[in-house]
């Protein structure tokens, strides 16, 4: 026995609301962050990661008021992400009470950002999230790196990325697969497993969960140390506590 | 009072909010005025960040010695890095502690296997078992090989067995938590470890340890 494999359930926020309707019995107000993240909690949820798709910068701050209010009543680590430029941006996302940062497309602009802030505030609150694409008819494949939510090519291959990444001080990949996001019909595992096989960090796989046996394909084929996944939860389909049941009945270490 | 030393190394908020809630009645102070920390009547100190950064805060701010003292008498929960200064001596940029307790602090190999042969990662990060080896009131209430969360890249080595109060795996058994005394000390954070985690900070605000010999009055 062990370390145990993660289950992280991610919710979209805007102006401090969260998006994409989630759906459980009885909550009273479905966009509030906090009831929302303290059911995740009761079912289980080891983690909690947060992404702001605030599309205007006047309404940025605003997730720093749900950062503070989910941290005074909810107490597992969660992640913050979405619009990240500078460390300023880190240290006051961490100040308000995140436990890591997620850093996207400002890693592509300007790579130093990681290290200065993996520096300062230590590779355990840094994660970077990379969009990958698969490139079409490669042998070995190979996966292109998006940005700006996954509208904009890069031409960086994304293994690279990834050693590059760890290199300048990430504690942990973020992967999702640009091909399987929104299609339900698992993660990219090869994409996953070339990732968490060449990383000495931990890898989280996202992208494409359409049900509970994709959790636990993202473990044992894809070796990831943890599953985001968001619609599959949202939705009252599946409870993080069944996500659990049936990763332990497949022989999967999970905090039960 | 409980002092929650801050010595400038990013977000205690979540420390002191876990306290509060546990302890809703509670004076709790993030502080890193050395009078605060001698005037409480707790001490936590928690931490997160690299050692060498952290033990150069910790002198800049002139807490160094405010630790020292309330590790000597006062109930003390170190947490994370905070249980690590207190040993003599870090891997980390090889970096002296505060040498309350005797041992070493040392970083986890970069080939780690599991037993099915798969690849461990460092950080070691996420949730796992606590085996207490120990009996202790913080531990009241919490049943041995709870989960409790864990992202941290060096593991303390106590020099005296007698310390450890808890060892995880990864893949070897390391001490996760040490006792002495009015001292309690974790690797894991229990301000991010749910119910098993608020359990053991609410334990550390009612515990009211035996004073050490050496410090009780003649």
């Amino acid at each position: 026995m062990g370390l145990a494999k993660r289950i992280i359930p991610c919710l979209d926020v805007t102006a401090g609301r969260v998006v994409k309707g989630v759906n459980f019995v009885g909550l009273r107000d479905a966009g509030d962050p906090v009831e929302i993240a303290r059911r995740y909690d009761d079912q289980g949820a080891d983690e909690l990661t947060f992404l702001d798709i605030t599309a205007s910068s006047d309404d940025r701050d605003l997730i720093l008021h749900i950062i503070e209010a989910v941290a005074a009543q909810v107490f597992i680590p969660f992640t913050v992400g979405g619009g990240v430029r500078s460390v300023n941006d880190v240290r006051r996302l961490l100040n308000a009470g995140a436990d890591k940062v997620s850093i996207n497309t400002a890693a592509v602009q300007n790579p130093q950002l990681v290290a200065d802030a993996s520096g300062r505030y230590g590779a355990q609150c840094i994660v970077v999230a990379i969009d990958a694409k698969r490139v079409p008819g490669t042998v070995p494949l190979r996966w292109e790196v998006f940005t700006h939510g996954g509208r904009k090519a890069t031409g960086i291959d994304a293994l690279e990325w990834g050693r590059r990444m760890q290199a300048l001080g990430a504690g942990e990949i973020l992967l999702t697969s640009m091909d399987r996001d929104g299609t339900r019909v698992g993660f990219d595992l090869e994409l996953t497993r070339a990732f968490s096989d060449m990383l000495e960090i931990p890898v989280i796989a996202s992208g494409g969960v359409g049900d509970l046996a994709h959790l636990a394909d993202g473990v044992l084929h894809g070796r990831a140390d943890a599953v985001l996944a968001a619609s599959i939860f949202h939705y009252g389909e599946y409870t993080v506590t069944q996500a659990k049941a049936f990763m332990a009945g497949k022989g999967i270490e999970v905090r039960l | 009072m409980i002092a929650v030393i801050d010595y400038g190394m990013g977000n205690l908020r979540s420390v002191s909010k876990a306290i509060e809630h546990v302890a809703p009645t509670a004076d709790v102070r993030v502080t890193d005025d050395p009078s605060v920390v001698r005037a409480a009547g707790r001490v936590v100190f928690p931490g997160q960040g690299a050692m060498p950064d952290c033990m150069r805060e910790l002198r800049g701010r002139g807490l160094y010695e405010a630790v020292i003292d309330a590790a000597r008498d006062k109930p003390f929960l170190g947490i994370c890095i905070g249980l690590q200064m207190l040993f003599d001596r870090s891997e980390e940029g090889d970096t002296p502690g505060l040498g309350v307790l005797p041992g070493r602090v040392r970083r986890f190999a970069h080939d780690l296997a599991g037993s099915r042969g798969e690849k461990l990662k460092v950080p070691h990060m996420g949730w796992n078992q606590v085996e207490q080896r120990i009996a202790h009131p913080l531990w009241r209430g919490i049943a041995t090989n709870a989960r409790f969360y864990f992202v941290h890249s060096y593991f303390p080595e106590p020099a005296d067995a007698g310390l450890t109060a808890a060892v995880s795996h990864y893949p070897d058994a390391f001490a996760c938590a040490a006792a002495r005394d009015n001292l309690f000390a974790v690797q894991f954070h229990p301000e991010k470890s749910a119910a098993a985690g608020l359990q053991l900070l609410a334990n550390f605000t009612t515990w009211t340890p035996a004073l050490r010999r050496d410090t009780r009055p003649a």
